[in-house]
């Protein structure tokens, strides 16, 4: 597929193609089919890779060491980063470096010093809590962890669920509603140290991702200092609701390239595959999955470009970017179904990547705002007549 | 799902191996003090999941006694490293033979 690029784009494309081409699907062989990590010596021989090209930390702003690149790049390298059976949510293991916290770049200069340097230095990690057992959706309203003021300190009494790397992390970012009369104008934004006593990871949570689990939390008079709120207090809502949009575009951009790379499976699967003495690429019913396919991908491919435009040059993007997720999610889904139909018993098999794509692709309708929000957003803007 | 693994210990004998199933999951091996020796899991790799693993363990016991318990479980990555994660909370470390694990990339929990 020839997509719209620059020289400079190309030449990344490529570069990262390559590099997935020869240096990470190679090593899925030996790898366990569910494996989300690589061993150490791996890791660091390849993150050496990626620093050479300059794109390790590729979500680094150019202002903190990072390669600064506009959403529009991002997508497209996205599109290729998540080309192997780990690449939905491992892609390329992420020795192209793992995703940051973005809101700490809205931190304060001592937060900077104690807490983001270190993490851009990769000496210390972070993990991001929002959503609580009672929803996820609609934070603004389910967030029922409380934060009152005590002197200097804030303490903190709640629950987090479906936290990733929170067992792992030094520190981690949370919102607390500070005032429950104001709704979502009543939450705060919090940095945690992870050794704060009060502060427990209760459980792990198993799911369809069965290569990453997630973290349930605990705060049980979890006592914050002053110092550590993020940003202002009661205004936290718009740190986390300004991360979601953005960070909708490289996620759904993920999705298609799985899809990309299913389809390519079941093309060259349907001309090899003989049934009743001729190709299965010969038979209508796969022709027309195949078709069906590439209309998927290509619309897709189409919403999450001008999402990532739009936010490139300084427009509101926030309903392109629910368009493009929406979409890539849902239709990514149905490339990977359609390419496993066409595999037939092996696309079920754990030998291919199919099923564990298909596994994860299903959670892709739900993480990062479900099908069912992202319609509701889209919805609104365009009866409030936001959106043209 | 419970945290802890609660199914019967079993003896670990040729016979008993003989009757697992091909299937993945996870498994501990016990010291018939009820010491665990070892936390493991048959994965997508493996010829044939939980007896293939334990044959192998067979073998490196040589017939010095010991037990297994498992579970067939899709989830074996994450449950392996729940139980390790466990074990590091409620004994300071990992089994003594879960060599093939580094702690610091363990996670911490600190169940209720």
């Amino acid at each position: 597929m020839d997509l719209p690029m620059t020289d400079e784009q190309r030449m990344l494309v490529e570069q990262v193609r390559r590099f997935v081409r020869e240096e990470i699907v190679p090593l899925e062989d030996k790898l366990d089919p569910d494996a989300s990590e690589l061993p150490d010596e791996d890791y660091e021989r390849l993150t050496a890779v990626t620093r050479q090209m300059g794109l390790f930390g590729i979500d680094i702003p150019e202002e903190y060491g990072g390669p600064g690149l506009d959403l529009t790049t991002r997508a497209l390298l996205a599109f290729e980063m998540a080309q192997h059976r780990a690449g939905l949510y491992a892609p390329c293991y992420n020795v192209f470096g793992a995703t940051g916290l973005a809101q700490l770049y809205e931190a304060n200069d001592d937060q900077k010093e104690r807490y983001l340097y270190p993490t851009l230095r990769g000496e210390m990690k972070g993990f991001f809590g929002l959503t609580e057992p009672s929803g996820g959706s609609d934070p603004a309203r389910a967030i029922q962890t409380r934060a009152v003021k005590d002197g200097d300190h804030w303490v903190v009494n709640g629950a987090k669920i479906f936290i990733s790397a929170a067992d792992k992390a030094q520190y981690g970012i949370i919102f607390a509603r500070t005032d429950p009369a104001k709704g979502r104008n009543g939450i705060t934004c919090f940095i945690v140290d992870a050794d704060m006593p009060g502060f427990h990871v209760r459980r792990v949570v198993h799911t369809l991702r069965s290569s990453h689990y997630a973290c349930e939390l605990q705060f049980d008079n979890l006592r914050i200092p002053e110092r550590n709120v993020l940003g202002e207090v009661d205004k936290g809502f718009s740190i986390a609701n300004e991360r979601l949009s953005r960070q909708r575009i490289p996620y759904a951009a993920a999705c298609i390239g799985i899809a990309i790379k299913a389809q390519a499976m079941a093309i060259d699967y349907a001309k090899l595959r003989q049934t009743f003495g001729a190709p299965l690429a010969s038979r209508q019913a796969i022709q027309w999955m195949i078709v069906d396919n590439e209309l998927d991908i290509r619309t897709s491919i189409g919403l999450i470009l001008a999402a990532a435009a739009k936010c490139d040059r300084g427009e509101p993007y926030r309903t392109d970017a629910a368009l493009a997720k929406l979409l890539a999610a849902e239709a990514g889904g149905r490339v990977v179904d359609r390419a496993m139909q066409i595999h037939g018993g092996m696309g079920v098999t754990k030998d291919l990547p199919l099923e564990r794509w298909y596994r994860e692709m299903r959670i892709r309708r739900i993480g990062e705002g479900p099908s069912e929000v992202q319609r509701l957003i889209i919805a609104r803007d365009l009866l409030d007549g936001a959106y043209h | 799902m419970n945290l802890r693994l609660t199914k019967p210990w079993i003896e670990l004998t040729a016979e008993n191996v003989a009757k697992l199933p091909g299937q993945l999951g996870i498994y501990q091996i016990g010291e018939p003090d009820g010491s665990i020796v070892y936390i493991g899991f048959a994965g997508g790799r493996t010829l044939f999941g939980l007896r293939s693993e334990l044959e192998s363990w067979l073998k490196l016991r040589a017939g010095k006694p010991a037990r297994f318990r498992y579970e067939v479980n899709m989830q074996y990555t994450t449950r392996h490293q729940e139980l390790l994660m466990l074990h590091v909370a409620e004994h300071g470390g990992v089994p003594v033979a879960n060599t093939d694990v580094d702690p610091r990339r363990l996670g911490r929990l600190s169940p209720a």
